[in-house]
């Protein structure tokens, strides 16, 4: 029940998408998504669905990998267009019928708000699907070591996240060790309203926390016993350099952002 | 002095209550003495509380000794600014290979005690290639750890310490938490380490079976080593060793029951092939005398 549950969504491949340094991955997804609030009109919404387009055929993906991320935000979507759609005041009304209202510039707002949406997860997940969570982590541990400066534990934080990554298979092996358990010791864990499924929870909850503190003292203990003294003085197995595809790559973002900001000076 | 040696080192664990009052000491080392030759296959042996685990935290200098001294690689495990070096010296494979495996690659795994030595990139790779080459998981080295059987996790492990150099490797119980498959592969790899690289090995167990090809045993028992010798020397003495609390090999009981029933078998028999040997030879001779 619990092990068909898979971390992250990696997608392998071999393609220029999925060479690409993490960084570069993770700076055109925050630039992606800046664009996608910034395009004005049917040409940079011409622009955003080419440059989405070619990036996915270069990440070798099949589109239905893709869409799937759709699915989970499905009532999102449909209330933000249902809200933009009946909720937006305008001269021309469409419809009227007894007090709703739908006018042109709702109708609009309802297309683009959609699309943005799509365009946001599809975009973000080519991210998740062409780099792999143990990629994403030393890409954001090395894009934020400039905040090490001011006091922030970056390496810290990434290798806390590596280490969750490397465990949550297994203490979800052990959720349903002790599920199963307690289950045969009379524990009802399916039936009951919601307050009491969560009094039934305890049960369960009481010995993972307790064997997750105990696996936490082992692995610290191990660490130790590896020399781990954090991150000073360590030397990188997988160091991350750019390479001239890296800077091509930033290249291409940059003149396309130009672009969406250009067309919406220009053509506004 | 060999590569590692222990005069009287004490270890108590002191509980205190909330305002720091001594609540209980107990005393899980006893004034141990050891004295371990750089190159043997050394087993600890001892029962559950005998302080073999406590023993092994010393000479990763995890613990710090109450009493006493302990030199790894002839540096005091007291001294502070030896830490690092003892721990490079003296690598530990623990009991349980989920919460010791670190990344989410074998690979990676394996080159996380490098990397926290600092050795540059290029060689980093090199160690991991080569260790996990001595432990035979090199066509494993891209898969995840989750996917591994328990001897195989546990290889992982030791081809993580591995890629350090150490000159000697501590096994806290690596087989217990093991099928009796994934028990063999793993001692398998010990031994090879041990005859192939000259890594110093001491296995602390309390699996008879996997003491008989030491070197050298010392057995431990409420916090003090109580008999030390060859396999052969410890496994002669059945009735001191039930007194420890501790079994002996079947055969070898196989071969001291059928002593005492009279047969003129020597004591210390370790393997089955031995005892074949000499129940054939006693047949043997049995029929002359007939004759």
């Amino acid at each position: 029940m619990l092990r068909d549950i898979t971390l992250g969504q990696y997608y392998p491949a071999d393609s220029v998408i999925h060479k690409l340094d993490p960084r570069v991955k993770l700076m055109a997804t925050l630039v992606y998504i800046m664009s996608l609030f910034t395009f004005r009109g049917a040409a940079g919404f011409m622009l955003a669905t080419v440059f989405m387009i070619v990036v996915i055929r270069l990440s070798k993906v099949p589109f239905s990998y893709m869409v799937k991320g759709l699915k989970t935000v499905i009532i999102l979507m449909a209330i933000t267009a249902v809200f933009n759609l009946f909720l937006t005041p305008g001269e021309e009304v469409l419809v009227h019928f007894w007090k709703l209202t739908i006018t042109m510039e709702g109708l609009k707002n309802a297309v683009f708000m959609l699309v943005r949406l799509i365009y946001l997860i599809v975009g973000t997940s080519v991210m998740t699907l062409t780099t792999t969570p143990n990629q994403l982590t030393d890409g954001l541990e090395k894009a934020l070591m400039p905040l090490s400066k001011l006091k922030v534990p970056v390496h810290a934080i990434a290798m806390m996240m590596s280490i969750a990554l490397r465990f949550i298979p297994i203490l979800i092996e052990e959720t349903d060790i002790i599920m199963k358990a307690q289950m045969a010791r009379g524990a009802d864990f399916e039936n009951g309203n919601i307050i009491k499924r969560a009094k039934n929870m305890v049960p369960l909850l009481v010995p993972l926390f307790v064997s997750a503190f105990r696996r936490a003292d082992d692995l610290a203990m191990a660490m130790e016993a590896r020399c781990y003294i954090g991150g000073e003085g360590r030397t990188k197995m997988k160091p991350l350099h750019y390479q001239s595809r890296d800077y091509l790559a930033y290249l291409f973002l940059i003149v396309y952002f130009a672009g969406i900001i250009l067309l919406r000076i220009f053509l506004a | 002095m060999g590569i590692i040696k222990a005069c009287k080192l004490v270890h108590e664990y002191i509980r205190r209550d909330e305002e720091g009052n001594v609540e209980s000491i107990q005393t899980a080392l006893n004034a141990v003495d050891l004295d371990i030759k750089a190159g043997d296959f050394v087993a600890v042996l001892g029962h559950n509380g005998s302080g073999k685990s406590t023993l092994a935290k010393h000479i990763n200098a995890l613990l710090e000794p109450s009493e006493g001294t302990l030199f790894v690689d002839g540096k005091d495990t007291k001294d502070l600014k030896y830490l690092y070096d003892i721990r490079r010296a003296a690598g530990m494979v623990f009991q349980n290979p989920d919460n010791q495996i670190i990344a989410s690659v074998v690979e990676e795994d394996v080159g996380f005690g490098p990397e926290n030595m600092g050795v540059p990139t290029k060689e980093i790779w090199q160690r991991v290639e080569e260790s996990l080459k001595s432990v035979g998981m090199l066509k494993y080295r891209n898969h995840s750890p989750n996917k591994l059987s328990g001897g195989q996790k546990q290889r992982v492990a030791i081809a993580g310490v591995m890629a350090m150099e150490p000159k000697c490797i501590i096994l806290d119980e690596p087989t217990a938490m093991l099928d009796p498959v994934g028990r063999k592969e793993v001692l398998q790899a010990v031994h090879t380490l041990n005859k192939k690289k000259g890594v110093t090995i001491v296995l602390i167990t309390h699996y008879m079976e996997e003491v008989v090809d030491a070197d050298y045993v010392y057995v431990m028992d409420k916090g003090s080593v109580v008999m030390q010798g060859t396999p052969r020397e410890i496994f002669s003495q059945v009735d001191t060793l039930k007194e420890h609390r501790l079994d002996v090999p079947q055969i070898t009981l196989l071969a001291d029951e059928l002593r005492k029933a009279g047969l003129p078998l020597p004591k210390g028999i370790l393997t089955r092939e031995e005892l074949d040997a000499e129940l054939v030879e006693l047949y043997r001779r049995k029929a002359c005398q007939s004759f």
